[in-house]
C-alpha cells in the first residue's frame, strides 16, 4: 500500500496473482479469505439466479455483476456498520455485504418500490437507476455525520462511464472542498454498454483524475478481493480519521451484458472474455486456498449448497409478497397523502 | 411587532428554524460571507457560524444533490440556487432523487429539504434571471411547491417548508422582496403549506394570482373596486399541491374567475386551475375563465419587460370581460 499512496492512478496495487500466487504476506487471515469467497460465492449464485429468473419472466431488466465480485465484496467488506452506501443497478454483491438482504434485492427486480425499503439500521440507498446523479449524494450524506460528529462515512460506486457526467466533478470538487468522508469507489469493468473505457475518457487511468480534485487516487486490481478490500479500508480509514475524501478505481471486467437487454456480441470480442475467466476474482481465492492447503471440494460444495438455499430461500419470500395496492402507491408519494391524491385514492380506488 | 419587508422576514425566518433546530444548515453560492445575492441570508453565517451556513462552489446540481445526501441522513438542509433560471442543472436531482426517494424506499429514507429559488422578471436584469418556470416544477410528483407574496406569509410558510417532511422548492418573488412591507410576528409560526389564502374577500369575481403577480392582482381589486366590482382575491401560495377545494370553493361562489400568472400562457398554472374550474363548478360560471398570463415568448431584457409582464389594465380588463357576459 505505502509504496503506491500519492501515486494517483499509474501503477496498480494487487496482492494475489491470477494463478493465486502471493509476493508477500496478505494482511488477512486464511478464514478471513474462506469468508470473502463464501460471499463471493454467494453473490454469484445470485446473480446467476437473476439471469435466469429474467429469462423466466420473474424479474424485470437485471443488470448482472459477473466477474465484479471480487471489487463489490471487497469493498463491502471494508466498511462498517452505520456507514452509507449509494451505489448502482449493477452493485447488488456490493449492497447485500453492506447490510441489503437478497430478498429486498429481489423483491425490488420483481418491479415493487417496496423493495427499497431496508431495514432500519441498514444505510443502504437503494441502487441508482440513472447514471452518475447518486456520487453527490455520498458527498451530503458524509458531510452530515460530519456535522453530526460521527465517525461513519460514505461510499459511493460507480462506473467508468459515470466518470463522464458533470455530476462526478461536482461530487469529486464538493467532497475535497468541504473534506468530508467520502470514498468514490469506481468499478471500471471496461464498458460503459458498448462504450469502451478507452474512449470514455483521455485520462490515462480513472485514478488519476483524482489528481485534479486534490484527493489521493488509487488504482486497485478489481478482481483481488483482498487488494480491494485493504485499498478501499484504507480509504475508509482515512475519512474517519478526517483526512477527506479519496478515489479507488478498481480495474475489472463486466463478464456478461450491460442488462438482460443487452447483447456484446456486437461490440466485443469472445477472446477478450476468455482473457478475464482467466483472471476471475473466484478462482484466484480458489488457487491460492488450493495452494495453502486451505481448500476442501466438501467445504466448496457445501458453499453452494447454502448460497443456493439462500438465495432461493430469498426468492420465494419476495414472489410471496402481496401485490401492491392501487393505495400504498398513492399513499407512498408524501407523508401524508394531498388533497388531489386523497381525491384521486377515491377516483381510482377498488371501492 | 416589527415592520419588514418579505426578504426580511425570509432572513428572520431563516434565523429562527437555525436557532431553533441544530439540523437546520443553509448551503448555496455567496450566501455566507455577502448574505446572498438578494441578502436574504443577510448575517445568518456570521451569527450561526460557517459550519451552519456554507459557501459553495458554483454547481447547482451539486447543491441540491449535497443537501439530498444531508436530508437523507438526518439533516434540514436548506439550499438556494440563485435565480430559477440557473436552476435546471439541479432539475436532474429534484425530479429523479429529491422527489422519489421516499417512493422508491417505501418511506424508509425521506428529503426533508428546502429548495429555495428567487424567481420572476420585473428589475430588468440580465438574461435567465427572470424566469417564472413555476409549472415545471409543480408537475413533479414528490415534492411541494410553495409561493409566498407577503412577509407574514414568507416567514410562516418557510418555517412550515423547514419542518415540512417532504421536500419543498421555495419560489422567492424576487419583484417583491422589499416592495411589500407589514408588521409581522416575531414569535415562531407556521403557515400550512397547501391551503389557498383569500386575501379579499368579494362576490362578484374571483382572481387568482400568486407570488410576485399579486402585485398587480391587488391593484386591479382595488381599481376594479372603484367601480363597483365587489372582487375576491386569493393567493394560491402553494402551487403543488395545489388546494383545487379553496379555488373551486370561491369560483362557485362568485361565478365568475380570472387566472393571472407570469409565466407564459401555454402550459402555465393558469390552465390547470382553469380545467379545474370547468371540471367542478362549470355549472356556477357566469362566463369563461379568462387568463391573464405572459406571453409564450422568452422573457425579455430590459427594454421590453414592460411589454411582457401582465399589467393592471389587462386584469381589469378581463375581469369587465367576464363581468359584461
Amino acid at each position: 500500500m505505502s509504496q503506491t499512496r500519492g501515486v494517483n492512478g499509474s501503477a496498480m496495487f494487487g496482492l494475489i496473482d491470477p494463478d493465486g500466487s502471493v509476493q508477500n504476506r496478505l494482511p488477512v487471515t486464511v478464514e478471513e479469505m474462506k469468508a470473502l469467497y463464501a460471499d463471493m460465492v454467494e453473490a454469484r449464485t445470485y446473480d446467476t439466479k437473476s439471469m435466469a429468473m429474467q429469462r423466466q419472466g420473474r424479474l424485470a431488466t437485471y443488470a448482472p455483476f459477473q466477474g465484479q465480485e471480487g471489487a463489490q465484496i471487497g469493498a463491502a467488506a471494508a466498511l462498517r456498520e452505520g456507514d452509507w452506501v449509494a451505489g448502482t443497478y449493477r452493485d447488488a454483491a456490493l449492497n447485500w455485504r453492506a447490510g441489503y438482504p437478497w430478498e429486498l434485492l429481489i423483491l425490488g427486480r420483481t418491479g415493487d418500490e417496496r423493495g427499497g425499503q431496508v431495514p432500519a439500521g441498514v444505510n443502504v440507498l437503494p441502487p441508482s437507476i440513472t447514471v452518475g446523479g447518486h456520487m453527490i449524494h455520498a458527498v451530503g450524506l458524509a458531510w452530515a455525520e460530519k456535522l453530526k460528529g460521527s465517525d461513519h462515512i460514505a461510499l459511493t460506486s460507480f462506473g467508468d462511464g459515470a466518470t463522464s457526467e458533470g455530476d462526478f466533478h461536482e461530487a469529486m470538487n464538493f467532497a475535497a472542498v468541504f473534506n468530508v468522508p467520502t470514498v468514490f469507489f469506481c468499478q471500471n469493468n471496461g464498458y460503459a454498454i458498448s462504450y469502451p473505457t478507452s474512449e470514455q475518457t483521455r485520462s490515462e487511468t480513472i485514478a488519476a483524475k483524482a489528481d485534479a480534485y486534490g484527493m489521493p487516487g488509487l488504482r486497485v486490481d478489481g478482481n483481488d478481493v483482498v487488494a480491494v478490500l485493504v485499498a478501499v479500508r484504507e480509504a475508509a480509514s482515512m475519512a474517519r480519521r478526517g483526512e477527506g475524501p479519496s478515489l479507488v478505481e478498481a480495474v475489472t471486467y463486466r463478464m456478461g451484458p450491460h442488462t438482460t437487454a443487452d447483447d456484446p456480441s456486437r461490440y466485443r470480442d469472445t477472446d477478450e472474455g476468455l482473457e478475464w475467466v482467466e483472471k476471475d476474482p473466484l478462482t484466484r481465492v480458489r488457487r491460492l486456498l488450493e495452494r495453502e492447503k486451505s481448500w476442501s471440494d466438501e467445504w466448496h460444495d457445501e458453499l453452494e449448497v447454502t448460497a443456493s438455499e439462500r438465495i432461493e430461500k430469498a426468492v420465494e419470500w419476495a414472489e410471496a409478497v402481496p401485490e401492491p395496492t392501487f393505495e400504498e402507491m398513492l399513499r407512498r408519494m408524501y407523508a401524508e397523502p394531498t388533497q388531489g391524491l386523497l381525491e384521486q385514492l377515491r377516483e381510482g380506488g377498488d371501492a | 411587532m416589527p415592520e419588514v419587508n418579505l426578504a426580511q422576514a425570509l432572513n428572520g425566518a431563516l434565523g429562527t428554524a437555525l436557532g431553533s433546530d441544530d439540523r437546520v444548515v443553509l448551503l448555496g453560492e455567496d450566501i455566507g460571507r455577502t448574505g446572498g445575492v438578494f441578502r436574504v441570508t443577510d448575517g445568518l453565517q456570521e451569527r450561526h457560524g460557517p459550519d451552519r451556513v456554507f459557501d459553495t462552489p458554483v454547481a447547482e446540481s451539486g447543491i441540491v444533490g449535497a443537501a439530498f445526501g444531508m436530508a437523507v441522513a438526518g439533516l434540514r438542509p436548506v439550499a438556494e440556487l440563485q435565480f430559477l433560471g440557473f436552476s435546471y442543472p439541479a432539475y436532474d436531482q429534484i425530479i429523479n432523487h429529491v422527489a422519489r426517494i421516499r417512493n422508491r424506499t417505501n418511506h424508509r429514507f425521506t428529503a426533508p429539504m428546502v429548495i429555495r429559488i428567487p424567481y420572476g422578471g420585473g428589475i430588468g436584469a440580465a438574461e435567465h434571471h427572470s424566469e417564472s418556470t413555476e409549472a415545471i416544477y409543480a408537475h413533479i410528483p414528490g415534492i411541494k411547491v410553495v409561493v409566498p407574496s407577503t412577509p407574514r406569509d414568507a416567514r410562516g410558510l418557510m418555517l412550515a417548508a423547514i419542518e415540512d417532511p417532504d421536500p419543498v422548492v421555495f419560489l422567492e418573488p424576487i419583484r417583491l422582496y422589499r416592495a411589500v412591507k407589514e408588521e409581522i410576528p416575531e414569535i415562531y409560526y407556521t403557515v400550512e403549506i397547501g391551503p389557498v389564502r383569500v386575501e379579499r374577500p368579494g362576490e362578484d369575481v374571483t382572481l387568482i394570482s400568486w407570488g410576485a403577480m399579486m402585485k398587480e392582482t391587488r391593484a386591479a381589486a382595488t381599481e376594479l373596486a372603484r367601480d363597483g366590482v365587489s372582487v375576491e382575491v386569493i393567493d394560491v401560495r402553494t402551487l403543488a399541491p395545489l388546494d383545487r377545494v379553496g379555488i373551486t370553493g370561491s369560483v362557485a361562489k362568485t361565478g365568475r374567475a380570472v387566472i393571472v400568472h407570469e409565466a407564459p400562457l401555454t402550459g402555465g398554472l393558469g390552465g390547470e386551475i382553469a380545467a379545474t374550474i370547468s371540471e367542478r363548478c362549470l355549472y356556477a360560471l357566469h362566463a369563461p375563465v379568462q387568463r391573464v398570463a405572459g406571453w409564450d415568448t422568452i422573457f425579455p431584457l430590459k427594454r421590453s419587460e414592460a411589454h411582457y409582464l401582465p399589467s393592471v389594465d389587462r386584469i381589469v380588463t378581463a375581469a369587465h370581460r367576464t363581468l359584461e357576459v
